[in-house]
């Protein structure tokens, strides 16, 4: 049994979206509630963001540089000269915007908004920092959300060594939802979206209202564990093989020893070879092709977490 | 091109061209072209000169639709008579480029028949563009093609590429841009093997019967609802969104505003649309396209 755990309100928080300027589910719902003038939730203060202006305006991932890899202590505090990259200036520009991150100043919620062609339905992602504020939230999420499956993916990545725009937040996670073409704008996955927003708005007025939330396990957890590439040619690299169709489009399913991984182009099957049963996800994103990434691998674990009420209640 | 007896005949296809990367981003055509570069055994037919080609390969590089503009857009009469410099933009000097080595339209060196090889995000499945309902061997190798597969044929999309013989577009989804999905990668593969398997057969002296075949002609295409500055307020209502090549009535949900409320359609009769949410359209101003459904008749054919 976990002790209990009191935090404070928040009273500052921020949705974003557009950190990928084709990933068009969260710039539209970030301008939605822009156009609604949405600007406090309950006794919260709450910001919108639109986080790549000008690799939105492009329909583009980003103009020279990953921005929701630019959050890291380092780049953020890199002096800018004539060669700073766009993205580099804009992760500052946001940092101050948003944080500092690290201070006390720093939003208390950072949510930021992201679309896959991975068939990956709702995905919450977070460090792996065990914060029981964010965990409510998703397993909130969880329950609520009915359009599709939600699942929490856990990076391994310390919170310290944070590189995502959320970040900046002192709580932070990252709303995901797919599959959806880059630069698509499907309605079925931003209505996913948009509910997903609103439970953790509905969540944050009730926390705020002094509401208390039982401890509880949370189901669906998956850790990420490593990355698996593409295979390529030795000689050329280029890649030889694509997503095997008994794979494609089932993230989160088991992979098993001996299961079918990737097709290569000649007909043969490449099979997964590790000793541990885990389950892919970001199976065949499109912005992973230049990182050579062709899906991550996750073992799935259940979460305990105390019991949570607004400090001062 | 001569009549005898009700049959059409058409000159032997010696040399047939196979387009990938027009749009750098559409990575079926783009794969299947570079591994028949590298190893052409299974384009090759008996009596035929298949040549895979990357037409785009700038764009290729960058994995865009285009560099400075739409190369499926570049085929004009205009653009080929330009004189050429440095100046002009990548794709209309490819585009005359490309003229040179495969067209012109009309002279001897001309290629018999071209296939350029797309992807689309709408759920069109495997569809076969046609620039002319009156291209009695291109309807003749669709209706030798269709029974191994769900194809389409779509006609009447003035895509100016008039320039070039015997062109045909194949276009395959849904894929996302930049994307490589098997199941979209074989389906392009085995239409594209059947076609080559029928000028093969066409080359060797069968003649083909008069045959119907069920086409999709463009109608008109409708843009998105959009705010004074030009951003789209509606997204393609969930309901029409996959539908492709399904009947839309009046009445039917059309588009869903980001605030929820649905707009209808409100056309006049039934129509049949196409090109649903197509990534690269937005900016064309087309959220969908509307067709109407019509069977055409293709007359006998054989080689001169």
């Amino acid at each position: 049994m976990m002790d209990p755990v009191s935090l404070p309100p928040l009273s500052r928080i921020a949705i974003c979206g557009g950190t990928h300027g084709n990933e068009m589910s969260g710039v539209h719902l970030v301008r939605e509630l822009q156009r609604q003038k949405m600007e406090k939730v309950g006794s919260a203060a709450l910001t919108t963001v639109i986080s790549n202006p000008c690799a939105i305006q492009v329909c583009r991932r980003y103009i020279d540089k990953d921005l929701n890899r630019c959050f890291t202590d380092a780049i953020l505090s890199s002096p800018v000269t004539g060669d700073t990259p766009y993205e580099v200036r804009r992760a500052q520009e946001l940092s101050a915007l948003l944080g500092p991150k690290g201070s006390v100043q720093a939003m208390d919620l950072v949510c930021d908004l992201h679309n896959s062609t991975s068939n990956m339905g709702l995905s919450l992602i977070t460090y792996f920092n065990q914060d029981p504020l964010i965990l409510h939230i998703c397993r909130h999420i969880q329950r609520k959300v009915t359009l599709a499956p939600v699942r929490l993916i856990q990076l391994d990545t310390p919170h310290s060594d944070a590189y995502s725009l959320d970040s900046i937040g002192k709580h932070s996670f990252s709303i995901e939802v797919g599959p959806q073409p880059h630069g698509v704008i499907r309605a079925d996955i931003f209505n996913i979206m948009k509910e997903a927003v609103d439970q953790t708005l509905e969540w944050v007025r009730c926390f705020n209202s002094g509401s208390a939330f039982e401890g509880a396990e949370v189901d669906n957890v998956y850790i990420f564990v490593k990355s698996v590439e593409y295979p390529r040619d030795p000689e050329t690299n280029h890649v030889t093989a694509v997503i095997h169709p008994q794979l494609q489009d089932r993230d989160f399913c088991l992979l098993r020893p001996g299961d079918p991984m990737f097709l290569t182009f000649s007909g043969d099957t490449v099979k997964y070879e590790g000793e541990e049963v885990l389950h892919p996800f970001f199976v065949n994103e499109g912005a992973y092709y230049e990182k050579n990434i062709a899906f991550h691998l996750g073992r799935r674990i259940t979460l305990t977490i105390p019991s949570l009420q607004m400090k001062g209640h | 091109m001569t009549s005898i007896s009700n049959v059409s005949c058409f000159n032997e296809a010696r040399r047939v061209a196979i387009f990938g990367g027009t749009h750098g981003n559409e990575m079926s055509g783009i794969t299947l072209v570079n591994l028949w570069i590298k190893n052409g055994k299974e384009i090759q037919r008996k009596g035929v000169e298949t040549k895979p080609f990357i037409t785009n390969p700038r764009a290729v590089e960058k994995c865009t639709r285009y560099v400075d503009t739409d190369l499926n857009r570049a085929f004009t009469t205009e653009n080929l008579s330009a004189p050429s410099g440095d100046d002009l933009p990548y794709e209309v000097k490819r585009a005359q480029q490309i003229n040179e080595i495969f067209g012109p339209k009309g002279s001897p060196d001309a290629y018999d028949v071209i296939f350029d090889l797309h992807n689309t995000t709408s759920n069109m499945g495997c569809t076969l563009i046609l620039e002319s309902s009156k291209d009695h061997f291109n309807l003749q190798m669709m209706h030798y093609i269709k029974p191994a597969l769900d194809m389409v044929y779509l006609e009447g999309l003035s895509l100016d590429l008039v320039c070039l013989e015997g062109l045909s577009l194949d276009l395959v989804g849904p894929q996302p841009q930049g994307v490589l999905r098997s199941n979209i990668f074989e389906s392009m593969r085995v239409v594209l093997k059947h076609a080559l398997d029928f000028i093969e057969l066409f080359n060797e002296g069968l003649e083909f019967p008069p045959c119907s075949v069920d086409v999709f002609r463009v109608w008109d295409k409708m843009d998105y609802p959009r705010d004074t500055n030009g951003n789209i307020i509606a997204m393609v209502h969930p309901n029409l969104q996959d539908c492709d090549w399904e009947p839309l009535n009046p009445g039917d949900p059309m588009f869903q505003m980001f605030d929820g409320t649905t707009v209808r359609y409100e056309g006049v009769g039934t129509v049949y649309p196409t090109f649903i949410n197509e990534a690269a359209y937005y900016e064309k101003q087309q959220a969908f396209v509307t067709t109407r459904r019509e069977t055409l008749v293709a007359g006998a054919i054989k080689k001169a």
